[in-house]
């Protein structure tokens, strides 16, 4: 895609892996903010592949703290800015994995949301643990295999559902909460650049397949992206505090078996014939597609 | 808040004597002497989450934000964890910024202090001293600032209100050196010192913004000159990046000093550089303590020297950097020294007399080192306290050994039946 920055706020070279869903949902996330923003990132795959001392992707300021205090930190951040007269013309963007939002650094952002921060949570939601090797997260989907979640004589991957941190989010009465995903950088950009427009606290969720830890070839990361929309697993949608919710609409659902035969991490439900399980993640896109008007 | 000064009671000043700034000195809570000293400072940025005993501090810098007295951004964080991080993304911005806590909260926040010495952001936070859960106290001891010995925390224990006061202020100073650029707790004792009611000196406000000027960062985050912050060093380069953090521990060293020295000069106060000496010159045995403690030693140095035994006492100031050679050089005439822990490192022995020991390893002849654990949960040191500690020393430069290494203080003599290890394990 097009962009008047180039490559220089984000720049090639980093060490993502192959078809890294993670590694465009940044590229587009800063093309979308442009230069005058701070960055903070929690720990995870995007800090670990894109600052190896002494060098650094990063064409913007950008911070990384700890796994859990992004939100925090980026409060911090956000009112030094303030004391400084720099509020409107310096933005601070957070960017962080599902198991650095959803898990370990909740209770940090549901701190920063209380308190109204002008702050843009982004989560690159690649449901699990990938940095450190394919953990179960609670954004990981039910049906998948991780490393602590593995399929077995006893266990068909995960069994519990997907945490809707976006519902969380919007709990507390924020003015902007999106989902958005890397198959659709132009939705995806039109989002991020909403967002920047309006004050206070803003989340989007940015749901970034990953070939290694899902299981499928690094080519098709747009295609599994796409998948997961188009099912009606993942719905995009935007709202805020006091307006109605508006979702992007899919048409004709595809069957949720095109997108789960892509990937390893479902494997075991088609090797070992498991229909219901696999009836009950159409079962959760049906809703979905109910639920948010797909 | 006016409950906490009794501005009615105001006596001369040190300024009086001429050259020094101009103070006006009253009685007060140790805890509004720190927020005096914190107002002055003139942080930017505050980040508060409540703890016993921290709680006065942060609710009278509420209140003075509240009144427009103190132009700062005061966030009422969701946990200790927060308090601390919030303070590090505002001091990587480029502003000054502070938090306080005590015990739990600064074990909650040991994860982001070794992020922020390491990232060599200069912030400011006032350690209340507290035991540590289980069993919950709410009394002093030195187990929640000892242990972040190892984060790269500057650490400085003060004895009085006033030390409190004049301390926090020289804190941001040291933080803030370009040498140095590291984080800074000033532990007062909780109850003891923050809960207190004392004379405090506070001066001008033009005399603390010339001794303290505004905060000049060499490196913060800005679109102008992106940088990038909190890489990760491996193999080929942390072992380089700790080089560097201990040498600018190394670097704080010689800071402290000369900041206590101008601030003497400024001021007219002192209350030691990294170590204050009281009645050492000539003293055959030595007391060593740190926190409020060491007030009550003087007092007790006193007694016992007019009783005839020939006491002295070091003030262990600053506990990180540690003052090894410092101290080495002030004992070596004593034949015994005996160090009074609020802190005991479980399975090995009291915290600040390991550090005396390995201190004094490397000094060709050095004194026999007593462990004892005094003040323990905020037992009360008292003049028959130190007496029995000066027995013991007395004792142990007689037989020329030291048993047993940890003596547990005024220990119920109850506890010690056939089932336990007893006294002195």
């Amino acid at each position: 895609m097009e962009s008047k920055y180039s490559n220089a706020l984000f720049t090639p070279g980093h060490r993502a892996c192959p078809g890294c869903g993670a590694s465009l949902a940044v590229r587009t996330i800063l093309q979308a903010t442009g230069p005058n923003v701070i960055v903070v990132t929690a720990t995870g795959c995007v800090e670990t592949f894109t600052s190896p001392y002494p060098y650094s992707s990063w064409g913007v300021p950008w911070l990384h703290p700890l796994f859990e205090n992004a939100g925090a930190v980026a409060s911090g951040v956000e009112l030094a800015l303030k004391t400084m007269g720099l509020s409107d013309q310096v933005k601070v963007v957070i960017i962080g994995g599902d198991g650095g939002t959803l898990d370990i650094g909740m209770g940090s952002l549901s701190g920063m949301f209380e308190r109204g921060h002008d702050v843009l949570y982004i989560c690159y939601d690649n449901e699990a643990y990938m940095n450190t090797g394919v953990q179960r997260s609670s954004a990981t989907p039910v049906g998948a295999a991780t490393m602590t979640s593995p399929a077995g004589r006893n266990a068909w991957g995960k069994d519990k559902p997907k945490k809707n941190l976006a519902a969380i989010a919007l709990a507390h009465d924020i003015p902007y909460v999106a989902t958005a995903s890397i198959g659709f950088p132009k939705d995806l950009m039109r989002k991020v650049r909403k967002a920047m427009e309006i004050r206070g606290p803003k989340y989007l969720d940015v749901h970034s397949p990953c070939p290694i830890g899902w299981g499928f070839d690094s080519s098709r990361t747009i295609e599994v992206a796409k998948l997961a929309i188009q099912t009606g697993l993942v719905p995009l949608y935007e709202t805020g505090w006091g307006q109605p919710l508006k979702s992007r609409r899919i048409g004709k659902p595809k069957p949720v078996d095109e997108y789960l035969r892509l990937q390893s991490r479902f494997r075991h439900l088609f090797d070992r014939e498991e229909d219901e399980h696999i009836a009950a993640i159409q079962a959760i896109a049906n809703q979905n597609i109910a639920r948010y008007g797909l | 808040m006016e409950n906490f000064i009794m501005r009615n009671a105001p006596n001369s000043s040190l300024a009086t004597a001429g050259k020094l700034a101009a103070g006006v000195t009253s009685v007060m809570e140790g805890s509004m002497a720190i927020t005096q000293a914190v107002k002055a400072c003139r942080p930017a940025v505050i980040s508060a989450y409540p703890i016993t005993p921290q709680t006065h501090i942060v609710e009278f810098l509420a209140q003075l934000v509240a009144d427009g007295e103190l132009k700062a951004e005061y966030v009422r964080v969701d946990s200790e964890f927060s308090a601390a991080s919030v303070i590090g993304g505002a001091s990587a911005t480029g502003v000054r910024a502070y938090t306080a806590s005590s015990s739990q909260g600064l074990m909650l926040m040991t994860e982001v202090i070794y992020y922020l010495a390491g990232t060599r952001l200069p912030v400011v936070i006032t350690g209340a001293n507290r035991g540590v859960s289980a069993p919950i106290s709410l009394q002093p001891e030195h187990h929640d600032s000892q242990s972040l010995r190892d984060s790269g925390i500057i650490q400085i224990y003060v004895e009085s209100a006033q030390d409190a006061y004049d301390a926090h202020i020289q804190a941001f100073k040291i933080a803030e050196d370009h040498r140095v650029l590291l984080p800074v707790i000033v532990c007062v004792d909780g109850y003891i010192l923050t809960h207190v009611f004392e004379p405090v000196t506070i001066f001008d406000q033009a005399a603390i913004d010339a001794f303290l000027p505004a905060y000049n960062p060499i490196h913060y985050l800005t679109p102008e000159n992106p940088m990038t912050f909190g890489p990760i060093a491996d193999e080929t380069n942390a072992l380089e990046f700790h080089y560097m953090l201990q040498e600018a521990m190394q670097n704080a060293k010689s800071v402290i000093e000369s900041v206590a020295e101008e601030y003497k000069n400024t001021f007219g106060h002192y209350h030691g550089g990294l170590i204050d000496c009281y009645r050492t010159d000539d003293a055959e045995i030595i007391l060593v303590a740190m926190g409020s403690t060491v007030s009550t030693l003087r007092e007790a140095v006193d007694q016992l020297r007019l009783e005839g035994t020939n006491v002295g006492l070091v003030k262990v100031r600053c506990f990180r950097p540690f003052p090894g050679d410092e101290l080495s050089l002030a004992v070596k005439g004593a034949s015994a020294v005996a160090v009074l822990d609020r802190a005991l490192s479980m399975g090995s022995q009291g915290i600040l007399a390991s550090e005396v020991k390995a201190a004094l390893y490397d000094t060709p002849q050095h004194p026999l080192v007593l462990g004892e654990l005094a003040g323990y949960g905020g037992r009360e040191v008292t003049l028959d306290t130190t007496r029995y500690i000066v027995d013991r020393a007395r004792q142990a430069i007689d037989r020329g050994v030291v048993t047993p290494v940890v003596d547990f203080v005024g220990l119920k003599p109850e506890i010690l039946d056939t089932t336990r290890l007893g006294n002195g394990i």
